[in-house]
Formats: C-alpha cells, sequence, structure tokens
C-alpha cells in the first residue's frame, strides 16, 4: 500500500492545530465555525439538492459539485451548532479545489489527527468523520454519474 | 451567605420551586455574592460563541466523565473541578444550556450525586436568554480558586445501574427516547448514531415517554397541570412510586429525572446512566420491540 501524501490545505489545517495548546485548539476551530461561507446563492433557493447529514448532531446539509473535474463542497449549519459548523469549515477549506481522486484519496482517519480528540471528545469528531464519508459518497456518485 | 429564592408566581405550583429560575430573576442576580451561573452545552464551543456574563463552562464529556473508565469523575475530580471553576460547597449553582436545558439538567444531576445542596435551573435555558435579547458576552470569567471539599459521590438514590434495573421489574420505568428508538426501528436518536448499541428495542414494561415533551416550545418547562397529565395520566405513574428513567447515555433522562423530582415531587426517581448504549449490548438482558411497553420478564 502506498501512502497518498495529504492535500496541502490539509496538511496545513492540521499543522495549524497541532503546533497551538489544547486550549486554542477550540479557539482555533471556532474561528473555522465563524468562517464558513453561506450557501453560494444558486442554490439558496433548491433545499433539495442538500443532503441532511443524519450522524451530526445539528441539522446540517451538505452538497457536493464537481465542476470542470474539480470538487467543490457546500455545506450548512447552524450558529447554534458552531461545533459542527467548524468541523464542516476545515473540510470546506481543506478539500476545496481538488480532484475527485484527489478527495477520495483523504484518509478516513484524518479528523482524528488533527489533535481535537482530547480537547472536544473522541465522540465528537466521530461528526466531522460522518461529514467525510458523506462528502467522498457524493463525489463517488457524481464521479460515476 | 443565601441566594433568594425566584418567586415568581409561575414556578410556585411545582413540587419544588426553589430548583428553577426565570430570565428575568437571574439577569437581576447575576451579581448576587454567592451565586455561579454554569453553563453546560452539547455543543462544546457554543460558551465560546457568547455566554450570559460571569458564566462558567462545564462540559459534560470532558469536566463531568472519567476520561478512561464509563463513569463520572470521583470525589477529588469534582473537588477539582469546582475549584478550578471558583465553586464553593455553600455557592448557589445556576445551570443552563442549549437544547431546552437536556445537558443543563444533566450537570445538575451530576452535581446532585455529589451532594451539591442549592443547584438550580435557568427556566428556558439558553435559547430563552437569547431570544428575549439579553447581554452575552465572550469574556471568560477569571474566578478567584476555591477549596471545594472531597466529597464522595453519592449513587444510590439517584442512580441505577443495569443489575439494579433488573430488579425493578415491576416498578415504572420510563424510556425517554424517541418513539423509534423505543419500537426498536433504530438504536440511536434520529441525528445521534454516533453512539450505538447491538440491539434495538426497549426494557420491557418501560412506557415511552419522550423527555421533550415535558418542554414548552421556548424551552422552558410545561406547567404542573400539563407535566401531571403526561406522566400520572397517560404514563400511569402515581406520586410515590419508585421510577427509573433511562434514554441512551443517561443525558435526556436526566431532564425527566429534575422534571419527576423537582417539578412533580417524587422521592424515589433514579436515572439509568448507562441506558440503551449498556443495555442494547448487554447479553442475556430481555428486551421489548415494537409500540407497546411488554410483558414483565419475571412471569
Amino acid at each position: 500500500m502506498t501512502e497518498t501524501p495529504l492535500p496541502e490545505a490539509l496538511a496545513d489545517i492540521r499543522e495549524e492545530f497541532l503546533s497551538v495548546g489544547e486550549k486554542e485548539r477550540l479557539t482555533l476551530l471556532l474561528e473555522f465555525a465563524e468562517e464558513l461561507p453561506d450557501l453560494p446563492e444558486r442554490y439558496a433557493d433548491h433545499p433539495d439538492l442538500l443532503e441532511r447529514v443524519e450522524e451530526c448532531q445539528a441539522p446540517v446539509f451538505l452538497f457536493t459539485e464537481i465542476i470542470d473535474g474539480i470538487v467543490h463542497l457546500h455545506v450548512t449549519a447552524p450558529k447554534e451548532a458552531p461545533t459542527t459548523r467548524g468541523f464542516a469549515s476545515i473540510l470546506v477549506q481543506g478539500l476545496e479545489g481538488l480532484t475527485p481522486a484527489e478527495v477520495l484519496n483523504v484518509p478516513d482517519d484524518y479528523p482524528q489527527t488533527i489533535g481535537l480528540a482530547r480537547a472536544i471528545s473522541p465522540l465528537r469528531l466521530r461528526g466531522m468523520s460522518a461529514l467525510l464519508a458523506r462528502v467522498k459518497r457524493q463525489v463517488r456518485e457524481r464521479n460515476a454519474a | 451567605m443565601t441566594v433568594t429564592s425566584d418567586d415568581s408566581a409561575r414556578f410556585a405550583e411545582y413540587a419544588h420551586p426553589e430548583r428553577l429560575v426565570s430570565t428575568e430573576w437571574l439577569a437581576e442576580h447575576l451579581h448576587d455574592e454567592g451565586l455561579v451561573v454554569v453553563e453546560s452545552d452539547e455543543d462544546v464551543l457554543l460558551y465560546e460563541t457568547g455566554h450570559i456574563p460571569g458564566a462558567v463552562k462545564i462540559d459534560w464529556h470532558l469536566d463531568l466523565n472519567d476520561p478512561v473508565q464509563r463513569d463520572y469523575v470521583d470525589g477529588e475530580g469534582f473537588a477539582r473541578l469546582m475549584g478550578e471553576r471558583g465553586i464553593s460547597r455553600d455557592s448557589t449553582v445556576i445551570i443552563y444550556g442549549d437544547k431546552s436545558n437536556w445537558w443543563a439538567a444533566y450537570a445538575l444531576w451530576v452535581f446532585t450525586l455529589f451532594g451539591h445542596e442549592d443547584v438550580r435551573l435557568l427556566d428556558g435555558g439558553r435559547a430563552k436568554w437569547e431570544a428575549e435579547g439579553r447581554e452575552y458576552t465572550t469574556e471568560v470569567p477569571t474566578r478567584v480558586k476555591t477549596d471545594y471539599p472531597v466529597v464522595e459521590r453519592q449513587d444510590e438514590a439517584i442512580r441505577a445501574f443495569k443489575d439494579d434495573v433488573l430488579l425493578h421489574f415491576g416498578k415504572p420505568l420510563i424510556d425517554v427516547r424517541s418513539p423509534e428508538e423505543y419500537s426498536g426501528e433504530r438504536t440511536t436518536a434520529p441525528a445521534y448514531p454516533e453512539e450505538s448499541a447491538l440491539r434495538a428495542g426497549h426494557i420491557p414494561t418501560a412506557v415511552s415517554v419522550p423527555w421533550g415533551r415535558a418542554a414548552a416550545e421556548d424551552g422552558t418547562f410545561r406547567s404542573r397541570a400539563e407535566l401531571e397529565a403526561l406522566y400520572f395520566d397517560e404514563a400511569g405513574i402515581v406520586p410515590d412510586d419508585e421510577v427509573v428513567a433511562y434514554c441512551r447515555i443517561g443525558e435526556r433522562s436526566s431532564h425527566t429525572w429534575f422534571v419527576l423530582t423537582h417539578l412533580l415531587g417524587l422521592e424515589k426517581v433514579r436515572n439509568y446512566d448507562g441506558s440503551w448504549t449498556e443495555w442494547g449490548s448487554a447479553v442475556r438482558v430481555p428486551i421489548v420491540t415494537g409500540s407497546e411497553p411488554g410483558e414483565d420478564p419475571r412471569r
């Protein structure tokens, strides 16, 4: 098995988290939460396109699109769920601009490697794993279509 | 130092009105000496986005659970936590949180395991405070550390273990999960599949009263008459019953425990915190599927 290098943006995000102490990681996650972009206007009136992420504790919806061979991820989550918004924002920033193959190659355990297990608990981190799994599934489906 | 109770007329009808404070009352008493406000949420970052001025944060995962064994912190751990948060044994603790105080009630129940006497809930929790446009701050208070005594946790009165539940048949059990979890269509709450059990269904004879039915739209508790209709008339409980409530990990059932104990005045209510994540994975315990409570397995 060959080790695929982590896409640059995801590697940078991991480094950013690991370079600070556990308390600061929470602050950093909150900053990501605040950076989660709103849904592009063209999708605002199309709730039907969005897929509910059942595994997340908050009502979270995501939509993946592939334009000219590049993956774009859109996620909405309520402001009452900053942790989930933070997870989504990490993935939106970390996966933006990748090819479908690159997205599918992202290690499934990426969420467990960014130093958040102790800061927010392993249980909560599973929400991020669930998001990543949904994104990959959508990319796989859209790529095949 | 004693902080007064909230004497609002709407709490007077409850069995222990001193266990609740209103948002109006809290806004007026925020700076009372001897009062500490605690925020306890499901979302670990919500406090950081803004909280009631002066409030400290207690997280159920990170602060109240033992990090290794499936249990709560011990007396030393609790004393350390209280000390760090600037809470004294005689402090009046007002807890509030997200989701109709679901996690706040859980924290209150854990405080009760340690016999902390004056612990109350903010009726309506975070959502009501926010809806009323009351003050929030992101400033984390620096509280003077206290020397909280090491108190041994007393589980017997309000906490049930699996073996206690096996001996409880014949007395009321309340399942506070969603109807789908109760019937066995799923093992986890809608939107909460991450803590699953191997089998689905409910403990035989348990009646289904989803926890949220005790909360009104604005997150406050329903009136005493509504609560009596729900638990006495509908679920068939009588005031001197010994009751065990459970959910998936014991958080939603803490909310029900609070309602039965402090609002309706039942004296023998225990929360089975092992709940479905233990029962639904345990070997050879009886399980019933479907929407009916099912037969007493001793028969």
